[in-house]
This record gives structure tokens, C-alpha cells and sequence, in this order.
């Protein structure tokens, strides 16, 4: 089933462009990576498909199942929050918020809900735990569990990995890979990290100012965009 | 001491000041996590001072002041609250408004007070609310009740909303709720507060009570329904502490609160180091 197709998309702000002729199309059960250097408009492009932003031109169309608000999002972390007194049930509760409308209070469906994504995150012990002790990648679980509670169909992703550890980060990927295959999430994840977006998802979407390109991680590391993306990736760690 | 204080506990205006005075502090409180979590510690003060600057606009004209403070200081607060796209924003925003407000409504109030004699005095009733708690009349307690009763009906209405929004407002519009709804109602609600507080403690000392029982909150608990909660307790218990104490030992009673209020604070920092520190 086909969830976003996205036509000569001009992404920007305030009637300036930062990217345009964006095509791509995400079906159910897709894993897609985002790539792109800083200010290519990634960022962008990410707040018009949570509907933060409108598309400048072109068509950007979702599939019916995918109200707004039906996509689950980690955002980066702010400043405010990591100080944030809260416990971590609290935070992936609010997940909820929109779902809940005008009842004050969350059921006792959502409760369990919430509960079932902890476990399924391994952070259940954490519940009653205070957010702002946590380690940076048990952190970003709890932000996770509240994007599944949000939305279990497609969550959508920013850089879920920036400033973790390496073993913490490879198993942050891991858990999205399961959440990807096991339960049949899709996912669409901005990325920095080329190798891994390589290793775990099956389409590249790469945004540069002189166009775009799209397709099967197969076919992305045949195509001249990825000959220079990585070569310049080399050279700037370098 | 406790003969003197039932004493005092028969006239009118000292009931009437510890009413007043437990309300506002719990409407405060309620207030303060959120602002002092958003970064909004001295929207207070800012909002205040407006509040000031248009009360001096009201007496030249012979006004009602309310009439005038209540819409000019609701504008302020929607403006600085949800003035998110401006280029002056935060910290810069607040202090812009807050500090023209206090010298614009003394200029006025030199330029065009013939009437008044007691310039200074009036001045500093207005900043420090001197004695007004205990000059309250039954109307200004009502009114009080009124707030009260509104502002604890939108916590709870809300309160799911009002977290989402203070810890991510990006993920809760991301997922489909109008932050910009919850940020306004916020936002007239703070400013209906403060206008209100201005009598109770004079325009100087509100920062103080929307600040201190949230921090003071947060060395203590670590949900966010605890610091709430938390923080409306301590407000009340510092306000009916800091109005006694006034009361039996003639002292002024915003700083008598405050200073209470300075002294929980530091018990509150004693205790949480002694309970092993929170990494900050």
C-alpha cells in the first residue's frame, strides 16, 4: 500500500525555496532514508510531510489511512527537555495527545498501550523513572515510545542517533530495524550517517541543490549521486 | 503568639487577605512550572510592569484601572508568549516590553499628575504593593474566587495538553494538536493572573511568586503532576506563613512572603543535595 507519493515537491520557507523537484513515494512496510549536506533542505522537507509546513509546489499526497497527525515523530532533543521534570510514563503518554481530543485524561487503553511499547523498547523498568537521569540513549527509547504511541503505521525520524555513543547507537538502529520488520512499521529516518543508512534501509531519498535522487539502496550506490556524496563525505573527515 | 493571632483572625480584612492571598498563590504556582520551564521566569515581572504602566495611564484619566490593565496586559502576554516567527524574541522580547512599560507609565505620571500629591507613595504602592492585601473589600476577594475557580478549571481541563505543550511543542502540532490554542489560553491566563497578583504583592514581587514554589517543586519531585501539585502546596503554605508573620510582627507582606518564600527554597536545595543531588 502505497502511504506518500510526492511529486515536483518545492519544499521551503515563507515562498523561498531551499529544495525543489523532491519525487519520491514510501509504501507500507518501507524503510527510507533521507540523506543530504547541511542546508540542503532536509529539515524542510521533514516539517512539510508532518503538515508543520506547506509545500511551496508540486504534489505531495498521503494515502487516506494517514490522517494528519498519524505519523509518529522523534524530534531532536531541545535544551528545555533535558532538564525536564518528568517521569518517563508521563512523556510517552503524551503520545496520546492528539488521539485523546478534548478528554482530559488518558483511558485506560492508552495506558496499557503506552505500557506494551515500553516493554517492546526494553525500558519498561523505567516507568516511574525520572527523564531527565536517564542516559541520552534510553532518553531517546522513551521519545521513541511516544512517537509508536502517536502513530504505529509510519513514524519519521530525526537523526535518532545524534550525540550517542557508537554501541548505543548501533543498537538504537537495531530497534528501529526490528520495529521496521517485526512490526511492520515504516520508516522514514533523516540521516548524517551515510553506512548506516546504506546497511539498514531499503530506499535512499538524497536531496542537493542541483537535484535529487531516489530509489532502492541498490540502486543509489550505482548512481553518480552516491560516487559523490561519499566522496565528499571523505574529504570533509578528512 | 496564638492569642494574638486569633485575635487578629476576627477582623474582616485579615481573613480577606489570607483568602485573597491562598488564591493567588495556587493560581501562581500552577502557572510558574510551566513558565519556569519554558524559560519564561520573568514574563512576571515584564508583564507586571505593564500592568504598572497602564495603571498610571488609568489614574490620569481617571479610569477604573482594571479597565485598562487588564486588556493592555493581556496583549502583552499573547504578544511575548506566541510572538515565536518575530526577530526579537525570549529573554530580549520580555525585557523590551518590561523595562519601557515601568519608565513610560512614570513619565506619564510626572508629566500629568497635577492631582496627585503623593507621587512617590503612589509609586510605590503601585511596585510594592505595600499594605493593599490588607485594604481588600469583599468584591476584590470574589473576584479572586472567580479567577481561581478558572484558572484550576483550565489545569484541569487541560493539563494532559498543557505537558505536551510545555515539554515538545513541535512532536504535539506535529501529531495534530494546536499548540497555538493551548499557548493562548496560557498566555491571557498568566496575564489575568498577574494583574490580579499586582494588588497582592505590587508589581516587584510577582516574579517571585511564580518562580520560587516551581523551583522550589522541582528539587522535590520528579513527575511533572508531583512539581505541580507540589508547587501549589508550598505556594499556599509560604503565603499563609509570609501574611501571618507580617501580621504579628508588623512587617511588610510582599516581602515577607517572598522572603519565606527564600528560605523554603534554600531548605529545599539543603534537602536535595542531603538526598544524594539530581544530576543536573
Amino acid at each position: 500500500m502505497r502511504l506518500i507519493t510526492a511529486e515536483n515537491l518545492s519544499v521551503g520557507y515563507e515562498g523561498k525555496s531551499v529544495a525543489e523537484n523532491i519525487s519520491f513515494s514510501l509504501n507500507s512496510g518501507d524503510y527510507l532514508c533521507i540523506v543530504g549536506e547541511n542546508g540542503a533542505g532536509k529539515s524542510t522537507l521533514m516539517k512539510t510531510l508532518l503538515s508543520l509546513k506547506a509545500p511551496l509546489s508540486g504534489k505531495l499526497e498521503f494515502d487516506k489511512s494517514l490522517r494528519r497527525g498519524e505519523i509518529g515523530y522523534l524530534p531532536q532533543q531541545t535544551e528545555v527537555q533535558k532538564g525536564f521534570p518528568a517521569t518517563v510514563l508521563e512523556i510517552v503518554l503524551s503520545g496520546f495527545v492528539s488521539k485523546s481530543g478534548l478528554r482530559p485524561f488518558y483511558s485506560k487503553d492508552e495506558k496499557k498501550q503506552a505500557l506494551s511499547w515500553l516493554r517492546r523498547l526494553e525500558i519498561e523498568e523505567l516507568k516511574n523513572n525520572s527523564y531527565k537521569k536517564l542516559s541520552g540513549g534510553q532518553q531517546q527509547r522513551v521519545l521513541l515510545a511516544r512517537a509508536l504511541c502517536a502513530a504505529d503505521k509510519l513514524i519519521l525520524l530525526d537523526e535518532p542517533t545524534a550525540g550517542l555513543d557508537p554501541l548505543v547507537t548501533k543498537n538504537m538502529y537495531s530497534l528501529i530495524s526490528s520495529l521496521n520488520k517485526e512490526n511492520k512499521v515504516s520508516v522514514i529516518m533523516v540521516s548524517h550517517d551515510l553506512d548506516a543508512a546504506l546497511h539498514y534501509s531499503t530506499h535512499i531519498l538524497q536531496i542537493t541543490h542541483s537535484g535529487c535522487f531516489f530509489g532502492t539502496v541498490e540502486e543509489y550506490k550505482n548512481s553518480s549521486f552516491f560516487t559523490l556524496f561519499s566522496g565528499k563525505e571523505g574529504e570533509n573527515n578528512a | 503568639m496564638l492569642e494574638k493571632l486569633s485575635e487578629y483572625l476576627q477582623y474582616d480584612f485579615v481573613r480577606f487577605a489570607l483568602v485573597a492571598g491562598v488564591l493567588i498563590a495556587l493560581c501562581s504556582a500552577l502557572l510558574g512550572v510551566t513558565l519556569v520551564l519554558r524559560r519564561y521566569s520573568l514574563i512576571g515581572d515584564g508583564l507586571s510592569h505593564v500592568a504598572f504602566g497602564a495603571t498610571t495611564v488609568a489614574m490620569i484619566f481617571s479610569v477604573t484601572p482594571l479597565y485598562v490593565s487588564l486588556p493592555a496586559t493581556i496583549a502583552a502576554s499573547v504578544l511575548l508568549l506566541r510572538g515565536g516567527r518575530s526577530k526579537l524574541r525570549g529573554d530580549s522580547a520580555v525585557a523590551v516590553i518590561s523595562v519601557s512599560a515601568l519608565a513610560l507609565g512614570y513619565l506619564i505620571l510626572n508629566i500629568f499628575s497635577k492631582k496627585t500629591t503623593n507621587l512617590s507613595g503612589d509609586v510605590c504602592s503601585i511596585l510594592f504593593g505595600s499594605t493593599s492585601i490588607l485594604t481588600l473589600k469583599k468584591s476584590d476577594v470574589v473576584a479572586c474566587v472567580v479567577l481561581t475557580v478558572a484558572v484550576v478549571a483550565v489545569f484541569a481541563l487541560f493539563y494532559n495538553k498543557i505537558f505536551a505543550v510545555t515539554f515538545d511543542e513541535t512532536f504535539t502540532s506535529a501529531v495534530g494538536t494546536k499548540c497555538g490554542v493551548y499557548n493562548t489560553v496560557l498566555a491571557v491566563t498568566t496575564a489575568v493572573v498577574i494583574v490580579l497578583a499586582v494588588n497582592l504583592v505590587g508589581a516587584l514581587l510577582i516574579s517571585a511568586l511564580i518562580v520560587f514554589p516551581a523551583l522550589c517543586s522541582m528539587r522535590l519531585f520528579r513527575s511533572f503532576r508531583g512539581v505541580m501539585l507540589g508547587a501549589a502546596v508550598l505556594s499556599v503554605i509560604c503565603a499563609v506563613s509570609g501574611i501571618l508573620i507580617s501580621i504579628l510582627y508588623s512587617t511588610p507582606v510582599g516581602s515577607t512572603i517572598v522572603a519565606f518564600e527564600l528560605v523554603v527554597f534554600i531548605v529545599c536545595i539543603i534537602v536535595d543535595v542531603l538526598k544524594g543531588g539530581t544530576k543536573k
